[in-house]
């Protein structure tokens, strides 16, 4: 049977995973974004993209693309995400060996240090 | 924007909405709701998500146990098609020291008092609810099955999108600049995209709450305190309740969605609005939960964030009106815990304001107690 455009369009946004860590389809950011949601941020708050384990380092262009055509605005004018800390996931174990007064911006290698518990 | 309102609420967080939402049901639908930025930026999308009605203080067991009875049927009531993902999985709240384990034989009595469900558990009851529990030195814990986890955002969104559909508009990323009044009548409230002409406002601002209370020359006895939180990667079901000590200032608990949340009062940390992560934090942190969740040792962290407790000296929230300011009410120093009373608080905010006895009596919750003196300073907070 031949589909339409429109379903076959629908098949593609509802099957589309944009954020591969949390699992969410381009037809869910479609949905959040037809509910009113402006921002990288809220689309964050509302559906968890990008606060995965990359950090939206896969998904967020694709989620600001999706923004800017809806709103009408050229992509630079999306409101960047918040960026959180850390950079990449870091063991509770590991942590909590860090050594005492490491020196700032030293975290690195007083990750591999390992004082003792 | 509406240039005339029946009632302009600040702040966007939980409380704000709630309030929106609550004022459209009684009728008061010609409401603007002005957020700085967007929904859940202050202190509600930076929260522990955490909801229990395990308190110390009658007033806080009531607004608790309320709210609870309110989010049960949460997305119903509003007609909310997502999910808030409040689950009833428990607190588990810790004794370590003599002086804890003897308030909370007292908090118990008084919740028991209240109808609230809660126990007193032996360290060996406490390790059933949450087998990985390391109980050494732990003298006892209390549990409250009714109390759990609650998404902030989705709640949040729930309220503000029932509210606009009942009449209210929701002005995002527009700032209040200042509140109007003639002969000690709120008369209008100033933004950066215009003025609305309103007899009512309502502060609802979170931790800007004192810069808004001066708008009306109103010097609220609150101070805003950075507290810091991670989450980790998600994992299967590990730990069924929030796990909590006083003593040792932190909680714990695993969200439906696999990830879990930690966080901690610093008594070392300064008063302001520093919303910065630290690593002392993830040392501080890591440490002291591996002491009572060893088994979490693997778990990864993949987020750090902050947000700020905007507490008054007695751990109670500023309910209600002022006298001499007619047409100004707030809700405000909710102490760390304001998510979990959104509720109750926006019930009892929309019926002061249309002249209804509130549903529960918040007598002793106004500004005026602190003058008079009247504290009874909550002991359960982190």
């Amino acid at each position: 049977m031949k589909r339409s455009v429109e379903e076959r369009n629908w098949l593609e946004q509802r099957n589309v995973i944009v954020c591969r860590c949390e699992d969410v389809t381009l037809e869910e950011i479609r949905r959040a974004i037809a509910q009113g949601a402006t921002t990288l941020d809220e689309l964050k708050r509302l559906l968890r993209v990008g606060m995965g384990p990359c950090q939206g380092r896969t998904c967020r262009e694709l989620l600001a693309r999706e923004l800017a055509e809806h709103l009408g605005k050229p992509v630079a004018e999306i409101m960047p995400p918040t960026f959180r800390p850390p950079a990449k996931p870091v063991k509770l174990g590991l942590l909590s060996r860090m050594v005492e007064n490491a020196p700032r911006g030293d975290e690195g290698s007083s990750l591999e240090g390992g004082e003792s518990r | 924007m509406r240039s005339t309102a029946d009632a302009v609420i600040i702040g966007g967080g939980v409380i704000g909405s709630s309030i929106a939402y609550h004022l459209a049901k009684e009728g008061v639908r010609n409401v603007v709701l002005l957020e700085r930025h967007s929904f859940c930026t202050g202190s509600t999308g930076r929260c522990g998500a955490g909801v229990r009605e395990q308190w110390g203080s009658e007033r806080n067991c009531r607004l608790a146990q309320a709210s609870i009875n309110a989010f049960e049927h949460l997305e119903e009531e509003l007609g909310y098609e997502g999910d808030i993902e409040f689950k009833q999985k428990g607190y588990l709240i810790l004794a370590h020291t003599e002086k804890e384990w003897e308030q909370f034989k007292k908090n118990v009595a008084l919740q028991n008092s209240l109808g609230i469900p809660s126990r007193l558990l032996t360290p060996q009851e406490a390790k059933e609810i949450v087998p990985i529990l390391n109980t050494e030195g732990m003298l006892g814990a209390t549990y409250n099955k009714r109390d759990g986890h609650c998404n902030p955002f989705h709640t949040t969104w729930a309220y503000a999108q029932a509210a606009r559909r009942l009449g209210v508009e929701l002005q995002y990323f527009t700032e209040a600049t200042g509140i109007r009044l003639e002969g000690g009548r709120v008369v209008a409230v100033d933004t950066t995209r215009g003025t609305i002409s309103t007899p009512v406002v309502i502060n609802a601002a979170g931790p800007w709450a004192k810069p808004v209370a001066k708008m009306v020359g109103i010097d609220l006895p609150v101070y805003t305190q950075r507290h810091q939180i991670l989450a980790t990667e998600p994992t299967g079901p590990i730990i069924d309740p929030m796990v909590m000590s006083f003593s040792m200032g932190i909680y714990c608990q695993q969200t439906p969605h696999g990830s879990v949340i930690m966080g901690m009062g610093d008594p070392n940390e300064p008063k302001g609005y520093d919303i910065g992560s630290s690593w002392e934090f993830l040392r501080e942190m890591s440490r002291l939960i591996l002491r009572i969740l060893p088994a979490l040792e693997s778990l990864r962290v993949v987020r750090q964030w902050s947000g700020l407790y905007t507490v008054t000296p007695d751990a109670h929230p500023i309910l209600g009106g002022v006298p001499g300011i007619e047409g100004y009410y707030q809700a405000v120093g909710f102490s760390g815990h304001g998510f979990m009373l959104a509720p109750a608080v926006g019930r009892i905010i929309s019926e002061l304001v249309v002249g209804k006895t509130p549903f529960i009596d918040i007598t002793g919750l106004d500004l005026g107690r602190f003058e008079r003196g009247e504290l009874q300073v909550e002991p359960s907070v982190v």
